[in-house]
């Protein structure tokens, strides 16, 4: 059997040395390869702790981490570093794309930072996959010039260049129109279903949500609910 | 291209009006620095110049004579003065000897062995004092530029002829092709061919200085065969008094470098070249502040940038020099600005103001070495500014980046 591209186990963690705040209580998670997970819960529930400990940005307080078959409790920053680059995309919910680079250089970012150097290979790798989301016209345009429908469809690129196994996505259509929202989610289902890539996605959106091949709930730093989703219909870019 | 110059370059590129900015302020402070050295350098060279033009780096000579008392019992007689011993012309003992071996000196790289001493210059009822001063004159011309200021006739003293300054010639009536009467050592007055006049650029010189042939002023200060001095040119002049030092302890003679006969003018070079310094250092100190505030604010501007390449896999490393690399690009665009400002400041300032005689009021000395260490101080205080800024870069928590920019 593959490993699980998550593998959480007994993960707490807490902040404060005076007042200790428990944010997450003994998480156990565990997301196979191809699974398509929607993380919901309300404010507050530690889902922005969660997607950071899973994104390998925060250090739980105990419990163990496994990426992609790697526990990385005892890896230090560099390996840390190099394990996020090469085993996780990102999407977040502004985009967050450079603002100075066009819509070829953001997606090429991920692989500029792996290799520490940009190579002519690259861009057309980045194109390719900017036409995959339709995005060939506005290769060369700058965020700022882009919709933000656009804009999401590029940091969804960005995110799968590296054909990183586990792409973790923090409310990526929060901030769309209906219809974007709907062609970006679409977007991600067909990456999901092509390449087999994970996905955890924090919504809000309850009929996005049902989407998903599985939702998670959490309340109060806890997982309340694990639940499979029956019947998803098959999702179309 | 590595990540850290596609990004340092594209940070710039992005906040350009910025960027443009504090290069202006690199340049204008790289400006100061190349305009003010080479003002200062112009200044020192051409004081120097004007200084060694008429004097040798170096001056060999016999030690002074001392009375010494003679005494019949050392045990009971005190002298309650000893009278100091007048100052005649000596010949240095074995003179050819010791100017050969001054010659193999190291950082010496001419010797004149010369004989001078007093002497009176007669014309019709004009009577001037002189110092008469015979050498080989190729030897004494690789000491003094007398050659390049000859302004009449040659220099090249024959047996009975004599090379003399404009004032001199001037003061007595003579010119090229005349003669004079020189005497010394209260012989009678012999009659000499003025065969050459020179200009030195020093009038006291000019008044004074009688060239003749070694021979002759042998003759004339009844130094048969001797020197009184040996005059010495060195490498680089501002070793002169190391090399003095050698000579003394070597040959137990007295040497007297120009830096001691000048030290006034040493201590006001000094003076002006530490003026000059504490201003660059506070030049240097406003780039410094410049690129750092720019940098600060960059770092500010960008945390959310620097989250995000942080989340993507770029190395604390990576941002680090990231930042570094910015300034030290803002101070290389800034150098390469400020040294063609400074410069071309600096040539229209000597342009500007001439002397009457077409030379520069302000001698401007500027050289490719000058310009590299201004270039390189700019790009080393661009670098140094940005370390801070670059070490919060690194730091940043992405996560905490990313959420609150």
């Amino acid at each position: 059997m593959a490993e699980p591209v998550i593998d959480l186990r007994s993960v707490c963690k807490s902040y404060g040395e005076q007042v200790v705040t428990d944010v997450l209580r003994s998480v156990d998670l565990r997301v196979e390869r191809g699974e398509f997970v929607a993380l919901i819960g309300p404010s507050g529930s530690g889902k922005s702790t969660l997607l950071n400990i899973l994104g390998l940005l925060d250090r739980p307080t105990s419990g163990s981490v496994a990426i992609a078959g790697v526990e990385t409790t005892s890896l230090g920053d560099a390996e840390l570093t190099r394990l996020r680059g090469r085993s996780i995309g990102f999407v977040f919910q502004f985009h967050h794309l450079l603002p100075g680079l066009s819509a070829t250089e953001n997606v090429m970012m991920p692989m500029i930072a792996a290799e520490g150097r940009r190579k002519g290979a690259m861009e057309a790798r980045a194109r390719a996959l900017l036409t995959r989301v339709g995005l060939d016209p506005q290769a060369d345009s700058l965020p700022s010039q882009m919709s933000g429908g656009q804009q999401q469809r590029v940091a969804i690129a960005r995110a799968l260049v590296l054909d990183a196994p586990l792409v973790l996505a923090d409310e990526p259509t929060g901030n769309l129109d209906t219809k974007s929202a709907n062609e970006v989610f679409a977007l991600m289902r067909a990456f999901n279903a092509e390449r087999g890539v994970a996905f955890l996605m924090v919504t809000h959106d309850p009929r996005l949500a049902a989407r998903c091949d599985r939702v998670v709930e959490l309340v109060d730093g806890q997982i309340v609910s694990d639940q499979p989703q029956p019947n998803i219909a098959p999702a179309t870019p | 291209m590595p990540i850290s110059w596609f990004l340092a370059a594209r940070f710039l590129r992005e906040g350009r009006a910025q960027s443009a900015l504090i290069v202006i302020g690199v340049a204008v402070g790289v400006a100061v620095m190349v305009f003010l050295s080479a003002l200062i350098g112009g200044l020192e060279t051409r004081l120097v110049a004007q200084t060694l033009g008429t004097q040798a780096h170096i001056v060999v000579r016999p030690a002074d004579e001392a009375a010494r008392p003679m005494m019949l019992d050392a045990t009971t007689q005190t002298l309650a003065h000893i009278e100091r011993t007048a100052q005649r012309a000596r010949s240095i003992l074995r003179w050819q000897q010791v100017s050969d071996e001054l010659s193999r000196t190291d950082g010496v790289t001419a010797v004149s062995p010369t004989t001078s001493g007093p002497a009176m210059a007669l014309r019709a009822n004009a009577t001037r004092a002189v110092l008469l001063i015979g050498a080989d004159a190729t030897r004494f011309a690789s000491i003094y530029p007398v050659r390049e200021h000859i302004v009449a006739g040659r220099f090249d003293p024959s047996r009975t002829g004599c090379v003399i300054g404009r004032e001199l010639a001037s003061d007595l009536g003579v010119s090229v092709g005349d003669k004079l009467r020189l005497s010394a050592s209260g012989e009678v007055a012999e009659l000499y061919v003025v065969d050459g006049v020179y200009d030195l650029g020093n009038r006291e010189v000019n008044r004074r200085w009688v060239l003749v042939a070694q021979r002759t002023a042998q003759t004339l200060l009844d130094l048969p065969g001797g020197v009184t001095s040996i005059e010495l040119r060195v490498r680089s002049v501002y070793e002169a008094e190391a090399i003095a030092a050698r000579v003394r302890s070597r040959t137990g003679l007295i040497a007297d470098s120009w830096m001691q006969s000048n030290a006034q003018l040493l201590v006001a070079l000094q003076s002006q070249g530490s003026s000059s310094a504490v201003i660059q250092a506070f030049v240097i100190l406003e780039v410094a502040m410049g690129i750092a505030s720019v940098l600060v604010v960059s770092v500010a501007q960008k945390r959310k940038e620097i989250g995000i390449l942080r989340a993507m896999g770029a190395r604390r490393a990576t941002v680090v020099w990231v930042f570094l690399l910015q300034g030290a690009i803002v101070g290389l665009l800034g150098s390469i600005v400020g040294a063609a400002l400074g410069a071309g400041l600096g040539a229209a300032f000597a342009a500007m103001a001439r002397n009457a005689d077409g030379t520069a009021t302000f001698p401007f000395s500027i050289s490719w070495a000058l310009l590299g260490r201004s270039s390189l101080i700019a790009v080393a205080t661009g670098i140094c500014a940005a370390v801070l800024p670059a070490r919060s870069a690194s730091r940043l928590d992405p996560a905490e980046a990313i959420r609150n920019g």
